[in-house]
């Protein structure tokens, strides 16, 4: 089957990719952009582990076909980090040892950067609502939940 | 997934051609949330997938004095969202807010959420209790039903190949009317409900002077307790009334045993948070 051209903006740069008809954007980020750093988990939805910010929407991008990426704005865990060092997020769950195998986390960041941008002072309450369906075997949610929270507090104290 | 050709329609015209075209070989795409794990199991295997994202028309939320019109297209996170939505038809808002995650929510539309027809989905009894009607479009033209008669069974709608769903029509609520959704969840904050109620009333002093109730997650379709609300309208709220009202939803129901509880754990939390819902809103603050 021909390969479908897509042309698709990812971390506010304009890309052109070749994706399979059935290929999932998951897929098309990990296997044809070598974009790695979204996971796969589960694969049905459930985890979160291959959260994107899809037009200012967080999705999960095992649910998403390669296809429906013409013309959208993506936003994956490779683009948080500036030149200038670690996004506020990802210096807060350093520092709150916020992860142990790592797997969820680039879903956590993504899901905690689209809360922040909605919501630069969300109550504790809200990060546990948003952040509901992002599953971590591991690391356990108090040290997420308060990494998010102290980088909203530094964001705040950064403006 | 199996291949398919990926078609991108701009109008619903183009999009009914399609569908006329291609019939049983062809799904819509929406949000893709179910459409997408059912072709990963090999459930479905269509040959030719049509985005409904880029059709004109289906986006709208708007309201007239009767009824409020929501397009097929609308996601579930902007029904949650919408202040429209919000200050006329409570209830639908409060719903939505339940289902799944943000990411989820951020992607499944109302008609793609409709058409896949899981009774155990939080719209549907709500959508039930609310006398919605759903508005279905063809190559030959277009036809109006009530929801009740869209779901059929398990994952079955009654739609004929070549048509779909363009809207969804809920007609108004009264300002003096009360409303609550209950939502039993035993396991986690995302899961799907275990059971789940959908109630709306109307009171006139102590007396009930219409309600209507919806239940999900309990049979092959959404259902209304049709016992439970002859048994309270145009009587007298008293906690005798709204027990017996409760305990008839027992001979409506008829749930599967599963891992979110046995058939009878499920009738009998049926009959619980019926109550539950009824003493709410027919007992509680106004
Ligand atoms: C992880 C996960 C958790 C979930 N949890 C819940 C939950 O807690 N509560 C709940 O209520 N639901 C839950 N769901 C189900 C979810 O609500 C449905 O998957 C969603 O509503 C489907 O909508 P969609 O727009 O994504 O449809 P799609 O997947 O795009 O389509 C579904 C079906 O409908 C057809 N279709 C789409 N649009 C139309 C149309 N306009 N007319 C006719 N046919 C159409 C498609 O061809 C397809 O067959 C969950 C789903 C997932 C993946
Ligand atoms: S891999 Fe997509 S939600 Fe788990
Ligand atoms: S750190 Fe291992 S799953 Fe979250």
């Amino acid at each position: 089957m021909a390969k479908l051209h897509v042309e698709t903006t990812i971390n506010g740069e304009s890309t052109e990719i070749l994706v399979d008809p059935q290929q999932s954007l998951l897929e098309t980020l990990r296997d044809g952009l070598m974009l790695t750093g979204a996971k796969e988990g589960c694969n049905d939805g459930n985890c979160g582990a291959c959260t994107v910010i899809m037009d200012g929407r967080t999705v999960n991008s095992c649910l998403v076909l390669g296809a429906e990426a013409q013309d959208a704005d993506i936003t994956t865990i490779e683009g948080l980090a500036t030149p200038r060092g670690l996004h506020p997020l990802q210096q807060a769950f350093l520092e709150n040892a916020a992860l142990q195998c790592g797997i969820c986390t680039p879903g956590f960041l993504i899901s905690s950067k689209s809360l922040l941008d909605s919501n630069p002072n969300p109550s504790e309450e809200e990060v546990r609502f948003w952040l509901a369906g992002n599953l971590c075997r591991c690391t356990g949610y108090d040290k997420i939940v308060r990494a998010v929270l102290d980088a909203a507090k530094e964001m705040k104290a950064g403006n | 997934m199996h291949d398919f050709t990926v078609h991108h329609p701009q109008s619903l015209q183009e999009t009914l051609i399609l569908l006329d075209r291609f019939g049983d070989a062809a799904q819509l795409i929406a949000g893709g949330t179910a459409l997408m794990n059912f072709m990963k199991q090999s459930l479905l295997l269509p040959e030719h997938i049509i985005n409904l994202q880029r059709v004109q028309g289906l986006q709208h939320i708007q309201s007239t004095k009767d009824e409020v019109r929501i397009g097929a297209m609308v996601k579930h996170r902007e029904i949650e969202k919408s202040n429209l939505i919000q200050n006329e038809v409570p209830i639908l808002a409060s719903t939505y807010r339940r289902v799944a995650t943000i990411r989820i929510r951020n992607m499944a539309t109302i008609g793609g959420g409709l058409a896949h027809a899981d009774p155990a989905q939080d719209p549907p009894s709500t959508l039930v209790a609310l006398n919605a009607r759903i508005r279905i479009a063809s190559i030959s033209g277009e036809r109006t039903i009530s929801i009740m008669d869209l779901f059929q069974n398990y994952y079955e709608n009654s739609l004929m190949p070549g048509e779909m769903i363009t809207e969804v029509i809920i007609p108004s609520m009264h300002s003096d009317t009360k409303s609550t959704y209950l939502k039993f969840l035993p396991r986690t904050a995302d899961d799907y409900a275990t059971v789940s109620v959908s109630l709306i009333a109307t009171l006139n002093e102590n007396i009930v002077r219409d309600v209507r109730i919806g239940l999900g997650a309990v049979a092959p379709t959404p259902i209304r307790a049709t016992i439970a609300e002859e048994t309270l309208k145009g009587h007298a709220i008293s906690d005798e009334l709204i027990q017996q009202a409760s305990n008839s939803v027992a001979q409506q129901v008829d749930p599967l045993d599963d891992f979110r509880g046995s058939a009878d754990y499920k009738r009998d939390m049926a009959i619980v948070f019926t109550k539950r819902a009824l003493q709410q809103v027919l007992q509680g603050p106004s």
